[in-house]
């Protein structure tokens, strides 16, 4: 069962066709690119699939079961996890709270009016090791405001995996990083390759030949090639997409 | 309930309609293009009755109020925009509600300062005092002129938006306002002409209201928030739903107004129909309200807003 | 700065030395024993003044949770003051007179009416929110105006304040001034430590995440509208209880305490105290309500022509509030 599988989506702004018939998949343990020139409608695709824009046609299934007319909570209830394009964090947050409230969203006991939050034994592990493993443990009680641009987008990364996701959507993951910044997330994105599913949206293109299985590429609206990275390289219709100059 | 009565309240209904358009075109401008909540715009329409009626007292030429008003509530429009508002136009709703309020405070005392506590009476101008007769009923001259004034207004408002220039940059700022800055238009000099535009809109509703309801301080509160209810059902940012909207609502509490206490009364016991008749009457367009956005939580005429705001 | 380890009474460990805390604990132990001062000095008029502070700070700190935490700004939430006014008002004018029923039926009456109007107007957001509370708020308030049996437009007295019972027996009589003060004072007490557990719980880490980013929240997997409605019907069943109080206080009900200025002087008061902060509403009713007595005092004094018109300095003060002290007077105090 594939993790993720759309079907035929259109979404029209107006009188423009931002996604034209987007048909893709996502396999278990793969991670799947998605690049595309500027103004290819790659947000908007994301959008679709994480609930927060209606498709006007088509079907998106996430694990197996039909997500198209479901809102974005619930999706994410069912184990689809992303991160934006501009960070959208909790900024006057700290860390730790952050990750606290991806760890909790998973947790059946929120309506509690009582306890201190921060007295969770169990959600406070699980808060701590997700902010391990993308490397903020240092950052915990910073305030999100205050962190670093690179920081707030491993943080977004962190919050992702808290919700022990079983679909993750990375949308623009190393969007206005440094180039010490970029391989420090595309280092973690390796090892996280394989654990979980992962639909990446990137323009880095180093990035995306080191990391993807296969690649789509996505011209105004629609899917034009989908295939291995190498592959993608030699597609005449992709190079021509792009003027030669990037793939 | 006669035809004759129901035909000549629904005619007040669209007076009403066209006196809340008036308003809502301007609040509703504000909020879609400075995404800026200003509950002082009620102060406005008060401001524009009171320098008509200042006026028409001291000329007795009602066109010469119409005048004073218009330009006095644009021109209290204009400074407060550039003295006291700019910097809210960046701060969150809160700060603008809070910061709105105490202009509304403000302008309330201010007018009690000048022209006292007591309510004024402003003249229906001689030249439409009397009556006309229209599809078989007799009808206020005075009513009927609100009427034509509004929809000429309307008409006009239409042409600004959709065929000048300026009007081509009110509905692109609407949609994005750092598009529009980015293309090199100042902003700044847009923000003022639609707040000001606004002002001068709502002033000319007050002084056109004033010869027929109670020129008092606060009298603009009640009206704003009818208003606001106008622009909620027409939908945030679109004159289009200003329009249709504010018709909806005046025909609507009007007539319900004028006929909920006699529907009651059919269907209820009379004590219990002569107590929950004005109830329901009164609050009979804030339920209506409540089921639209039940239904359509975005407004009935929705603009077309960019999807980052 | 001694860190405690949290207790159970605690739920985090408190500086006692910050700023914040000394504080609020001095202006608490002041309140506490105001109506024995105002007693030495003989001067009764001081215990219905700050019984009117404590009852306006009630108000706002039910306000407060859904504005300063929720970040729902509602412009309507004296309605629900004017319903437990009414909830007092109403009973006692067919001779029911404990104070157990009409707190009874405020809640009785509250929750399922703010459940209703919430839930319709949390289908919005932003700009809509804030309207529309209003406009409900607005509607309500011509319910009240058309409530001809009980006194409509010129609101409805109150025989006595309510009775409590068997506590009788005890002397808890709410016809003196000091006990209705105690009694208020109490309620502001357990009022503030409740939302102040209630914002560091899990609920209160989610309904914070809201104000601060819905959309993350939302995109979490949090079904972020229960938790609105959930806060939202709980502001609106404390204004309930502060508008019992009020009525009991004032011992009358009227249309005008749903009215769109007190509404209004709520949000002021939040703000001015310190939005999100848990005490703040209780420094905010203090600075606005001594600030509408002194006002007119101050203008008596220089100008006194103008004594009525002292709403004009209001205005500009709130509008100057709003411009420069967006963190509020407690707000501004180091924690």
């Amino acid at each position: 069962m594939s993790a993720l599988v759309t079907h035929s989506l259109v979404k029209r702004f107006g009188g423009v066709l931002a996604t034209d018939h987007v048909s893709l998949t996502v396999e278990p343990g793969e991670l799947h690119a998605i690049i595309g020139p500027n103004g290819a409608g790659k947000s908007t695709l994301i959008g679709q699939l994480a609930g927060e824009i209606a498709c006007d046609e088509g079907s998106v299934h996430v694990l197996g079961t039909d997500v198209t007319h479901m809102p974005t909570h619930k999706r994410a209830q069912l184990g689809l996890a992303r991160t934006y394009q501009v960070t959208q964090l909790a900024k006057e947050f700290t860390a730790l709270d952050n990750v606290l409230l991806a760890v909790n969203a998973r947790s059946a006991h929120n309506f509690r009016f009582w306890g201190n939050a921060h007295n969770d034994a169990t959600a406070m592990k699980k808060a701590a090791t997700a902010l391990a493993t993308v490397g903020l443990s240092h950052l915990h009680h910073a305030e999100v405001g205050m962190l670093a641009h690179g920081e707030q987008r491993q943080l977004e990364i962190a919050m992702a995996l808290a919700t022990e996701p079983k679909l993750l959507l990375l949308d623009e993951p190393l969007a206005g990083m440094s180039q010490g910044e970029s391989s420090a997330i595309i280092t973690l994105l390796k090892s996280l390759k394989g654990r979980y599913p992962m639909l990446l949206v990137e323009h880095d293109m180093d990035a995306v030949f080191a990391l993807a299985d296969r690649v789509s590429v996505l011209v105004y609206g629609r899917i034009i090639a989908t295939d291995t990275p190498g592959r993608i390289r030699e597609n005449t219709e992709v190079r021509a997409a792009y003027l030669g100059d990037e793939v | 309930m006669t035809t004759q009565l129901a035909l000549s309240q629904l005619l007040n209904g669209l007076q009403l309609g066209v006196l809340l358009f008036l308003l809502a075109a301007g609040l509703t401008l504000v909020f879609g293009i400075m995404s800026f909540v200003n509950l002082a715009h009620g102060s406005l329409y008060m401001l524009g009755a009171y320098f008509g009626a200042a006026a028409f007292a001291n000329t007795d030429s009602f066109l010469l109020a119409i005048i004073a008003a218009v330009g006095g509530a644009g021109l209290v429009g204009l400074l407060l925009d550039r003295f006291a508002l700019t910097k809210l136009y960046a701060r969150d709703h809160l700060d603008q509600v809070l910061a709105t309020f105490g202009l509304i405070l403000f302008f309330n005392e201010l007018i009690r300062i000048v022209w006292g506590p007591s309510s004024i009476f402003i003249q229906v101008p001689k030249a439409l005092e009397d009556t006309v007769d229209i599809a078989g009923i007799t009808y206020p001259s005075y009513r009927l002129a609100i009427i034509a004034v509004g929809l000429a207004v309307a008409f006009g408002l239409y042409v600004l938006i959709q065929k000048t220039r300026v009007g081509m940059l009110i509905r692109a700022g609407a949609t994005n306002a750092n598009m529009v800055a980015v293309l090199g238009v100042n902003i700044k000099w847009l923000n003022t002409l639609v707040f000001a535009l606004g002002a001068a809109l709502a002033g000319l509703a007050g002084v056109m209201a004033g010869p027929i309801v109670s020129v008092q301080p606060g009298m603009g509160e009640p009206v704003l928030i009818l208003t606001l209810v106008v622009i909620i059902i027409g939908g945030l940012g679109s004159i289009r739903g200003a329009f249709f909207a504010a018709l909806i609502v005046g025909v609507v509490d009007t007539l319900g107004r004028a006929f909920m206490p006699t529907i009651m009364r059919s269907l209820l016991e009379r004590s219990t129909a002569d107590a929950a008749g004005p109830a329901l009457a009164s609050m009979l367009i804030y339920l209506f309200m409540a089921v639209v956005l039940a239904v359509k939580p975005q407004g009935l005429f929705p603009a077309n807003v960019a999807a980052t705001r | 700065m001694s860190e405690m380890k949290p207790t159970k009474l605690w739920p985090i460990a408190i500086q006692w030395s910050a700023p914040r805390t000394v504080t609020a604990v001095v202006i608490i132990a002041l309140l506490g024993v105001l109506p024995v001062i105002a007693g030495a000095l003989e001067s009764s008029y001081y215990v219905s003044f700050a019984t009117r502070i404590l009852i306006y700070a009630l108000a706002a700190i039910g306000l407060n949770f859904i504005l300063g935490f929720g970040g729902m700004v509602s412009l309507g939430h004296a309605m629900y003051v004017m319903l437990g006014a009414y909830a007092v008002a109403i009973p006692a004018s067919h001779g029911v007179t404990s104070g157990f029923a009409h707190v009874a039926l405020a809640v009785a009456v509250c929750i399922p009416l703010a459940a209703g109007l919430g839930a319709v107007a949390l289908r919005t957001s932003g700009i809509a929110f804030i309207m529309i509370t209003l406009a409900f708020a607005q509607m309500l308030f011509f319910g009240a105006v058309s409530l001809k049996d009980y006194g409509g437009d010129d609101g409805l007295t109150v025989a006595a304040r309510s009775t409590l019972g068997g506590l009788d027996g005890f002397g808890l009589n709410l016809a003196n001034n000091a006990t209705l003060y105690y009694v208020a004072f109490v309620t502001v007490l357990v009022a503030l430590y409740l939302s102040w557990r209630a914002v560091l719980s899990p609920f209160g880490l989610v309904l914070r995440a809201t104000k601060s980013n819905a959309r993350r929240a939302t995109a979490l997997g949090h079904p972020i509208f229960r938790y609105q409605l959930t806060a939202y019907v709980a502001s609106a069943v404390v204004c309930a209880i502060a508008g019992v109080l009020l009525a009991n206080l004032t011992l009358f009900a009227s249309p005008a305490y749903g009215a769109w200025t007190l509404s209004g002087e709520l949000i002021v008061i939040v703000i001015l105290g310190g939005l999100g902060t848990v005490f703040g509403p209780v420094v905010g009713a203090i600075i606005l309500l001594a600030l509408e007595e002194a006002l007119p005092m101050l203008i008596e004094a220089t100008l006194p022509d103008y004594k009525s018109n002292w709403m004009l300095l209001l205005g500009l003060f709130i509008f100057f509030v709003a411009l420069f002290l967006k963190r509020g007077v407690f707000g501004s105090l180091k924690r």
